[in-house]
């Protein structure tokens, strides 16, 4: 007997595009660059935009009239489709990328070591940029996030537990004035602080007090991240703990919070996120010093907002260096935050 | 006999259940709710404080605090206070800023939305995601610089472009060649900073969609963009309009990003493209520095109009998302 190989076919994927396929695609987009380049160049619409705003429209209807010809009407209609989100989506992503690269290039020739260990106090915004620092302002702001985190959340994650483990018969109504709050704007907290505690109480502008208005906007960030954690915790975990005699109380502390203690993590350094670069409420809250001081409590301090707020409002060419100087510092710090938040979060989803 | 008797001697007596909680739980419940409850306080503190607070410019201003297009105050010769404050002028500000916002950044958003829901391969669509959730936690003040020496140049060119063929359209015109500082290049920052938003919201109602019923679209024939229109975008509608509005109250109370790009002049401007403008919130704060005692209370008066304007388009956003959420199931 003879034996015959057997013969196995290669597997076929009859819904990739061949290469016959994909060329008209290919050339009709070059054509259309080519026409965009041409207007480009002989018309007034110039530079980078016009060549996105005239690729978009050019590019689609040359797809439109191949795919109309060669495939019918519907399929042209999905062509046209498909290809606008695409320009959607990358339309939005193009101010991302331009942000963080304009914030490093124009941010970076004003770094330097003493840029840390010296404050304004001798050094005036329109001074060379290697005079003074912003060593006042990253005390500043570290103490701002100290405080309000210090604060808000507790505060948040009460609200959370409250929301998913207590689900009183208000819960409903609060969850709904939880997301009122998250939308009040930032220019309302700074004023709702300073005239229900600096024109009310003898406290002035300082530290403290700007963290209270931050906590205003921290504290609903916080809850809906710690809820949306708490709602992930299986009711399986919680139902053990009580069938094993403990007071809810003692489940809450001692099974659901541990379980979602590192979304909880996560819950709490988006809240830093969103309140770290936050300008407006500062403006009424906290005063603005140049000089270092270290006690929240009494005497005004600077932020690292309020630092870049004021080098852009000089606008000579040494302050405005000196805000992009410091929006850099403060996106390195929201971006280490954000990373530690993805990485602590993504986490405990692989635990599961 | 002798083990029954031990044994009936073993059965506890019965006992009574009750669902009254211990003291430990009833201190741990009463915390839990008095800070439940902390988010109604703050709320009902914020408007009773800024509204004590104003209370005097209302009384004295009436109706055109909000009509009024005038902001001047000073002392006249016999020594008495001569004010006309109304922030009229403002709101009609904040509402073409925030159109012009919401004009630009609904349509991305949505095509984004479902670029990243219905074609976006998995690899690219995680990072996106994250890019979308970075640029929400941006600080606004880093979109304001960034409009204002990287937008505004290119946006300016494109501003004289429109202005030169299409200022036959009333809102295209100009009173003067002023493109810088417009009300157009505050709402491109502003949808920007807005983006985000609507298209976290969007794609999260999107990805809602009955699975079923796009499958039954497929098997009836329709291809992706048929299945988008006939069942996705009905179903999601609802959402991408209450996520446009959380982006518009983003945009009304929208401080720095605006004061920065913009040029802030105290008058009534419709012209997009004409550089002068404004919002309630940069009018607040361009103000704040030199006001008087009573100009302060007026200030505080408007930041209650804006708490009231941005309380209402939450709670209507809140309400159709709701709804768009709980429709499907």
């Amino acid at each position: 007997m003879s034996t015959t190989k057997t013969q196995i076919p290669a597997p076929s994927r009859p819904w990739q595009k061949t290469p016959r396929e994909v060329m008209p695609t290919a050339v009709i987009l070059l054509v259309s660059l080519l026409v965009v380049a041409a207007i480009v160049e002989f018309t007034e619409l110039k530079g980078k935009l016009a060549y996105f705003l005239l690729f978009l429209p050019i590019g689609t209807a040359a797809q439109f009239f191949w795919a109309r010809y060669k495939y019918g009407t519907k399929a042209a209609k999905d062509v046209i489709a498909s290809s606008i989100m695409m320009t959607g989506a990358i339309a939005v992503f193009i101010p991302v990328i331009s942000i963080v690269l304009t914030t490093f290039v124009k941010g970076l020739p004003g770094i330097s070591p003493s840029l840390f260990t010296n404050d304004m106090g001798e050094a005036s915004f329109i001074d060379p940029v290697e005079m003074g620092g912003l060593l006042h302002a990253i005390v500043g702001t570290l103490f701002l996030i100290l405080i309000s985190v210090l604060i808000s959340v507790p505060m948040g994650m009460l609200t959370a537990l409250y929301l998913t483990e207590i689900r009183g018969p208000g819960s409903r109504f609060i969850q709904f004035m939880v997301q009122a709050m998250s939308g009040v704007p930032s220019v309302v907290a700074g004023l709702f602080i300073f005239s229900a505690v600096i024109l009310t109480t003898p406290l002035d502008t300082s530290g403290f007090v700007a963290s209270l208005a931050l906590s205003i906007l921290m504290i609903p960030t916080v809850t809906r991240a710690s809820q949306e954690v708490l709602l992930l915790i299986p009711n399986d975990l919680r139902e053990a703990g009580l069938a094993m005699g403990a007071t809810q109380w003692r489940t809450v502390a001692m099974i659901v919070v541990p379980a979602a203690k590192s979304g909880l993590i996560t819950a709490s350094i988006l809240g830093v996120a969103r309140i770290a670069g936050e300008t407006a409420p500062l403006i009424f809250t906290l005063g603005g010093a140049d000089k270092l001081n270290t006690n929240p409590v009494y005497g005004i301090q600077s932020a690292l907002p309020f630092y870049i707020w004021t080098g852009f409002r000089l606008g000579t060419p040494e302050s405005v260096q000196r805000s992009w100087s410091g929006i850099l510092v403060l996106l390195v710090i929201v971006l280490v935050l954000f990373t530690i938040a993805r990485l602590v979060g993504s986490n405990s989803k692989g635990a599961k | 006999m002798t083990l029954l008797e031990n044994r009936s001697a073993d059965i506890p007596a019965p006992r009574e259940i009750t669902t009254k909680p211990r003291f430990s739980d009833r201190v741990f419940r009463t915390i839990v709710t008095s800070v439940g409850a902390l988010s109604v306080t703050i709320l009902t503190l914020i408007g009773l404080f800024l509204a004590l607070r104003g209370f005097a410019t209302f009384r004295e201003e009436g109706l055109g605090f909000i009509t009024g297009f005038e902001w001047q105050q000073y002392t006249d010769d016999g020594g008495n206070r001569v004010s006309n404050l109304g922030i009229g002028a403002m709101l009609i500000g904040t509402i073409l800023v925030s159109i012009v916002a919401l004009v630009v950044a609904v349509p991305l958003s949505v095509f984004c939305a479902l670029y990243l829901t219905f074609y976006a391969p998995t690899k690219i669509k995680s990072i996106l995601v994250t890019l979308i959730d970075l640029m929400a936690s941006f600080p606004s003040i880093l979109f304001g610089m960034w409009g204002y020496f990287v937008l505004m140049p290119s946006a300016e060119y494109w501003a004289k472009l429109l202005n030169k063929y299409l200022a036959w359209i009333p809102v295209f015109d100009v009173k003067a060649p002023l493109f810088e500082r417009s009300p157009f290049i505050a709402g491109l920052v502003l949808a920007t900073m807005i983006i985000p938003i609507i298209t976290s919201v969007s794609r999260e109602v999107f990805s809602q969609t009955p699975l079923d019923r796009i499958q039954a679209a497929y098997a009836l024939g329709a291809n992706k963009w048929s299945v988008i229109k006939t069942v996705v975008l009905p179903f999601g509608a609802n959402g991408v309009v209450g996520g446009s509005m959380l982006g518009l109250g983003r945009a009304l109370g929208e401080t720095v990003a605006v004061y920065t790009v913009l040029n802030i002049v105290y008058a009534p401007n419709f012209q997009v493209l004409f550089g002068a403008g404004g919002n309630v919130a940069s009018h607040i704060i361009s103000y704040w520095s030199d006001a008087t005692e009573y100009e302060t209370g007026a200030l505080l008066g408007a930041g209650f109009v804006l708490f009231l304007m941005t309380l209402i388009v939450n709670f209507s956003a809140d309400f159709i998302v709701n709804r768009a959420v709980t429709k499907g199931k």
